[in-house]
């Protein structure tokens, strides 16, 4: 525990951590590269759990889709993890404190393991549904349950604004 | 003008609804974040649009089809956007109305409503046109058509980034 106390230490204690909290345009700027990143994130995702849940571009085979979309989904997640990571470390301390500011980190693992489980157990048989308009129960309940975790993963970041107090709403 | 603002402003906040939305605590980030949901779906709507015309996606899919696909969800959706902002300037009337980057993004929207309708409507009434862009022969072929839309899906993807911007930028520029 007191190593992970001491990295943290070490990224706060950072040069860089230090321009990012004292600059009053780089915490905004790296806040709304995160926004542009975590929109889109989410919104590439929700095109994946629409059509899972046979709501949106049903015509599509859901392997093309997935193939087409993930590049968009992971590039965009790039971004939000590495502005997400330079907010965090401008005020280390303070963000692990935050129960929102943990929760959203567990939402976001909850989301990949969704993810994870469905590509790993339920989609091994695919090839033999993915044209279909609906896809079986499974697919329609990882679909479901991806929004629920990003809506609650925003909602998260949006009250960590809100129970941090030295930072802006 | 500034003064007229403040004062409508007044009047706003000594509402009863505007009274409820700043004292009950939930209400702003509840509606902010719906706000940003939205955002994230008119957003992502309207980039993956952009990069199917820049060829960055779905290359092997029609641009109309992609275009019917993505495009229409923007509309509505962006009527949830006016409901929940309308509300959080009910809120808090001077964070956004004595603010001039509120302004700057609601410019930049008027701007890409325009550029969305502009490529949504052109892509659907020259329709055949695209579907023929999937055939090898003509796929390389690049027409003055094909030139302007990806000018327009450029300027899109700038003006809708400055918008996230301007939006984020609304709370460090409010009045105190």
């Amino acid at each position: 525990m007191s190593q992970f106390q001491d990295l943290i230490a070490y990224f706060e204690d950072s040069g860089l951590a230090d321009s990012i909290r004292e600059n009053d345009v780089l915490f905004p700027l790296i806040e709304s590269v995160h926004v542009v990143a975590i929109c889109l994130v989410v919104g590439s995702i929700l095109v994946l759990d629409l059509r899972l849940l046979g709501l949106a571009s049903i015509h599509r085979p859901v392997s093309r889709l997935t193939a087409a979309i993930l590049p968009v989904t992971w590039g965009a997640f790039a971004v939000a993890a590495t502005s997400g990571f330079l907010l965090f470390i401008s005020n280390a301390t303070k963000y692990l404190a935050n129960g929102y500011f943990v929760a959203k980190i567990f939402l976001i693992c909850a989301a990949g393991l969704n993810m994870i489980i469905f590509h790993g157990i339920s989609a091994k048989d695919l090839p033999q549904w993915e044209k279909e308009p609906s896809p079986p129960l499974r697919a329609r309940l990882a679909g479901a349950l991806s929004i629920l975790l990003w809506i609650a993963v925003v909602a998260c970041g949006r009250w960590i604004g809100f129970t941090m107090q030295e930072l802006s709403q | 003008m500034d003064a007229a603002l403040s004062e409508f402003s007044k009047w706003l906040a000594a509402t009863s609804l505007s009274h409820t939305i700043q004292t009950v605590g939930w209400i702003i980030p509840t509606l902010q974040t719906i706000h940003i949901l939205s955002v994230a779906v008119v957003f992502s709507s309207a980039v993956l649009v952009d990069f199917r015309i820049l060829r960055l996606f779905e290359r092997d899919v029609p641009l109309p089809q992609v275009t019917r696909r993505f495009l229409p969800t923007i509309w509505p959706v962006l009527l949830i956007l006016l409901l929940t902002g309308s509300l959080l300037i009910i809120g808090e009337p001077r964070r956004s109305l004595l603010n001039s980057t509120f302004y700057l993004k609601m410019a930049l929207l008027v701007v890409a409503i325009l550029l969305t309708a502009v490529l949504q409507g052109s892509i659907a009434s020259s329709s055949a046109s695209w579907e023929k862009d999937r055939s090898r022969r003509t796929a390389g072929k690049v027409t003055a058509g094909k030139i302007l839309a990806r000018i327009l899906a450029t300027a899109s993807l700038l003006v809708w980034c400055g918008i996230l911007f301007a939006g984020r930028w609304i709370a460090y520029t409010q009045a105190g």
